[in-house]
């Protein structure tokens, strides 16, 4: 499960649960996976991403050093910081771990790199 | 699809280990041929879109959303969900196995992501269980999860349905797959009443199956923009 993909999830289909975002990464095994670094497509990509939740990803996984925790206007023209939000975002993958809902403390496992948040019936709200 | 050598875009390899792998997870077959052939056939169309977030909803191998990825230049971000975690996986090693980036997640239908995404899919993609079915073989543990459809099999289509108009963003354009026993006109009616509009992109027979691709976009709403 890539950063990126952390990004867009949430636990808000929880029965009761109305802050289910961001989920708390717990890692047990991450990796650096080579991703063609291209500034353009990361810029395109953080319009898309809450920066926050990016950071604190980063932070929980052990890539954050070097990340501001809000981002200037001006990082478009920093090469060094969007090559470590390229990092951050693309390349970090967490193997396994867990992903645990802020409001709830509901767990879903990362299995083999993927996030798994399947819910039993009861759970699920509307 | 037809694999050859005419057409544009090659076919993605599919990323199983082995043929038992298919025994867990749906392998292409018709219905994803023709939605390969329909997406090929609206590749301007998809290309000037420009999307930035694309999402498949039950993707099974994967096969299409690397299709998407490819005709797109791997512009945009490729999302997809499966109940079937063995299913997310062979997705994600189809996407690695063509050079592509997929981002897949175990969820029913589009659950984990669809707080987030909601109104930024550009490109949404459902091969749905179409298959007509009595209702309890719906969303069992086994393989005809990925075909069992239920009543009219539209049980599982018409849980989705609901939740396109707040998933797709503004240009966003929806694409799916179904049999003639789904009653397409129906589909049209509720998706109208939704605000979209309904077009036949792609059609074929096999064996005894009649097979089509949807496509919805907005109702524009029209003059008075100035």
């Amino acid at each position: 499960m890539k950063l990126l993909t952390h990004n867009m999830l949430t636990s808000n289909i929880i029965k009761g649960v109305t802050k289910g975002f961001p989920l708390k990464i717990v890692p047990v095994q991450v990796e650096i996976k080579d991703v063609d670094y291209n500034p353009a497509f990361v810029v395109r990509t953080l319009s898309k991403v809450d920066w926050p939740a990016l950071h604190q990803a980063a932070v929980e996984t052990g890539f954050g050093d070097g990340l501001p925790e809000t981002l200037g206007e001006n990082f478009q023209q920093d090469e060094e910081l969007l090559k470590k939000i390229h990092n951050a975002l693309l390349q970090v993958e967490v193997i396994q771990g867990e992903l645990v809902c802020p409001e709830s403390g509901r767990k879903f496992p990362i299995t083999n790199g993927i996030p798994n948040m399947l819910l039993q019936e009861h759970e699920v709200g509307q | 699809m037809s694999i050859n050598s005419a057409s544009k875009f090659s076919t993605p390899v599919i990323g199983n280990r082995n043929s038992e792998d298919f025994d867990h997870v749906y392998e292409p077959a018709e219905d994803s041929f023709l939605l390969l052939d329909a997406l090929e056939n609206e590749h301007f169309y998809l290309q000037e879109l420009m999307p930035s977030i694309c999402l498949e909803v039950g993707c099974g191998s994967g096969i299409c959303i690397t299709f998407l990825s490819q005709i797109l230049e791997k512009s945009a971000l490729f999302f997809c969900t499966d109940v079937n975690p063995l299913a997310a996986e062979m997705a994600f090693h189809t996407g690695c196995k063509n050079g592509q980036n997929i981002h897949p997640i175990v969820c029913d239908l589009a659950n984990g992501v669809e707080s987030r995404l909601e109104g930024n899919v550009d490109v949404l993609i459902f091969n749905p269980p179409y298959v007509v079915t009595p209702s309890e073989e719906v969303a069992t543990k086994g393989i005809s999860a990925s075909w069992a459809g239920g009543i009219r099999g539209r049980e599982v289509v018409d849980r989705f349905l609901p939740k396109i108009n707040k998933l797709l963003s503004p240009k966003g354009v929806f694409y799916l797959v179904g049999i003639e026993e789904n009653d397409p006109a129906d589909i049209e009616k509720y998706m109208s009443r939704q605000g979209f509009q309904m077009t036949m992109v792609g059609k074929r027979r096999a064996g005894r199956e009649h097979l089509f691709v949807l496509k919805f976009t907005r109702i524009k709403k029209s003059g008075r923009c100035q």
